[in-house]
């Protein structure tokens, strides 16, 4: 009886101890509210499972007679951006910051990516370098907030928010007034892309999948052995620890932060071309946000800022998203994926309640020895 | 065009960011930082339009619009306390919690009209709130009465005193027995209140339904009036104007030399600015985004 109550005691504390765990009940408690909130309104919450099963597998297409794989592209190419504005949001949060500007670092990467592509004469390999001016104008625009947050102390929360919304206005200025317009549409759309910039598809033709996936793998590599095998990445993760013990055994944490930054809003910029370039191929004229940076955020808190945690956040919100135009045809309003999304991340908020719960167990263990 | 026959239209867009903002206000001076504005402006605003519209078409008259409003606030104010939870009791990170509830709010908004309008928006609402004989919607005067009443309680009443304090200082509150979670809580559902009647002003104002672009930012133009203003009720009243009015002439003077874009980056780029410019010197309230543990001893 006692090696039972031992067991289960050693179970919670082995939840709560683990991130793993706690990010894998975060996603299922969401799924569950969802359910819940499918069923409130009347409607069959089996719909939502298939939709998410057909993410994966594909469907069977009546019309084309033959089994569509589709979906799975679909969730793939979603998966490029939201691993990337992960990763953005990760690193940022591995050093201690909370960078909820991947959205508007995203945005200056397309930008980029868009003005190269139709203002530079098109050459072959020009694909490479539109990705290569992307990184660089994301990471412009994520070194600037860790340079205000290191050298003025102005929260990056506030400079990011900002940021966000100067990219976005900054993009339909440029697009609209100093990129060549279209023939067809001057409100939404500008000259189209020289096919040499535009990011080969691959394996699923019918969905809009790209090299741009390999560039997202990359990316997690690169990310995985700065962070864990580089001294830069160790001082990164020192100032996120403890700033001031960092600053006391000589690392420099001005450069950590503003260099943490930039490589942060670099990941993002790459997001940016790989969406303009790889899935939507043409001059676009943004009209709001994407919110791929947002839902970076939620990607990086489920995966808890590790490059494979966040490779399979990454596939799940992927998974979702493809979910999304999937549900049309269940007869389930399919706004309850976006729902599921906004109760992970309040979920995984509410996550720090579990170490209020430790805490408590630490007394009453206390409490045990001492009666004993 | 006339500047004077402008005043009317600048204010109906500045009355909601300034409710908005008098809510993210007081909620920072009591300590907790809510980003979470622009999702429960949202809310406020889906709230309202649903309401009015399910009231109007069972043949409610001129007295629904303001019984949505209230809801409007009701609804926001519940969903604010999603946030309260998470930031007081479950020492959560502020903005985490924030983020979640801005996304939570367009997927629950757009879902709420899936179900009751079977679209992505709502029903145009057949009556909503009227201007006066100047041209002034009544959502005008509730800003203004809003931000004079923030003013009198956060200066003029102990519970105003005992808020600053608990933004300020949180230990030195609890010392001489303030019940700094109780402030708090009060604190984030005020500025839950408050959008939800700025959203549900601004949905019975500026167009004829909801749509998920309808509050498209002025949620976080609102938290930029507030770093803006310097947390102060006439500095928010400023910035409000300043941003609002930016706002406005986009629309206003769309078609004209200069591109609306511009006035619509004006606030953020302002915003921006004046945090560099007045870096050092410290406005924001102290314990602002920092959960309060009462020591054990």
């Amino acid at each position: 009886m006692e090696k039972t109550i031992k067991k289960k005691k050693a179970f919670i504390d082995w939840f709560l101890d683990s991130n793993g765990a706690t990010s894998v009940a975060v996603v299922i408690l969401g799924l569950f509210a969802g359910t819940i909130i499918v069923l409130a309104v009347g409607k069959n919450p089996a719909g939502l499972y298939k939709a998410l099963w057909q993410s994966f597998v594909g469907y069977f297409n009546k019309g084309m007679g033959k089994w569509s794989i589709s979906p799975l592209g679909d969730t793939l190419t979603f998966t490029i951006p939201y691993v990337l504005c992960g990763l953005s949001m990760g690193f940022a949060n591995r050093v201690g910051l909370f960078n909820i500007g991947a959205e508007g670092q995203y945005t200056v990467g397309m930008l980029a990516a868009h003005a190269f592509a139709v203002l530079v004469k098109p050459f072959p390999g020009m694909w490479f370098f539109c990705l290569v001016v992307a990184v660089l104008a994301g990471a412009i625009w994520g070194g600037v907030v860790g340079i205000l947050k290191a050298k003025f102390k102005i929260s990056e929360v506030v400079a990011t928010i900002m940021l966000n919304y100067i990219a976005l206005y900054t993009y339909r200025l440029v697009a609209l007034y100093l990129l060549p317009s279209g023939a067809t549409n001057r409100t939404y759309r500008t000259a189209d892309f020289p096919s040499q910039a535009l990011l080969q598809k691959v394996f699923i033709p019918e969905s809009a999948l790209n090299i741009g996936f390999f560039f997202m793998l990359l990316a997690v590599a690169v990310y995985w052995f700065i962070m864990e095998k580089t001294a830069l990445g160790f001082s990164f993760r020192a100032t996120g620890f403890n700033k001031n013990a960092a600053k006391c055994s000589g690392i420099n944490d001005t450069q950590a932060i503003s260099l943490s930054m930039a490589i942060a809003g670099a990941f993002a910029g790459l997001a940016g071309a790989c969406v303009l370039l790889g899935s939507l191929r043409f001059g676009r004229i943004m009209q709001g946000q994407d919110n791929y940076g947002f839902m970076g955020i939620a990607v990086a808190l489920v995966g808890n800022s590790r490059a494979i945690g966040m490779l399979l956040s990454g596939i799940l919100f992927g998974a979702l998203k493809s979910a999304y135009s999937l549900m049309q045809f269940m007869n389930i309003p399919r706004e309850v994926v976006n729902i599921i999304e906004g109760l992970i991340v309040i979920f995984i908020a509410l996550r720090s309640g579990l170490e209020l719960v430790k805490q408590y167990r630490a007394k009453q263990l206390v409490k045990q020895e001492a009666s004993k | 065009m006339n500047i004077f026959s402008m005043i009317p239209t600048i204010m109906m867009v500045v009355a909601p960011i300034l409710i908005t903002a008098v809510g993210g206000m007081i909620c920072e001076r009591s300590g907790v930082v809510n980003v979470a504005l622009e999702g429960l402006m949202t809310v406020g605003a889906c709230s309202a339009a649903c309401a009015a519209c399910v009231m109007q078409f069972a043949g409610a008259g001129k007295f629904s619009v303001w019984i949505a409003v209230l809801i409007a606030m009701i609804v926001s104010g519940i969903i604010s306390l999603i946030h309260a939870v998470a930031a007081i009791d479950m020492k959560a990170d502020q903005t985490i919690s924030g983020t979640g509830i801005n996304l939570l709010a367009d997927g629950l908004a757009i879902f709420a009209c899936q179900v009751l309008f079977g679209m992505d928006r709502t029903d145009a609402i057949p009556i909503r709130m009227a201007s006066d004989k100047l041209g002034f919607y009544p959502s005008f005067y509730i800003s203004i009465l809003v931000l004079l009443l923030s003013w009198f309680v956060l200066y003029k009443t102990p519970f105003g005193m005992h808020l600053r304090a608990c933004g300020e200082h949180p230990a030195a509150a609890d010392s001489v027995g303030i019940n700094v979670r109780k402030i708090r809580y009060i604190g984030v559902f005020l500025s839950g209140v408050l959008a939800g009647l700025s959203g549900a002003c601004a949905v019975m104002t500026q167009t004829i339904q909801f749509t998920s672009a309808l509050v498209g930012g002025r949620g976080f133009i609102a938290l930029a009036a507030v770093a803006f203003g310097r947390w102060t009720p006439i500095g928010v009243f400023g910035a409000s104007l300043l941003f609002g009015a930016a706002q406005a002439l986009s629309v206003l003077l769309n078609g004209t030399a200069i591109p609306s874009e511009v006035f619509n980056l004006i606030p953020y780029a302002i915003t921006l600015i004046a945090l560099i410019i007045f870096s050092g010197r410290d406005y924001a309230p102290k314990s602002a985004g920092i959960p309060y543990t009462k020591s054990s001893s």
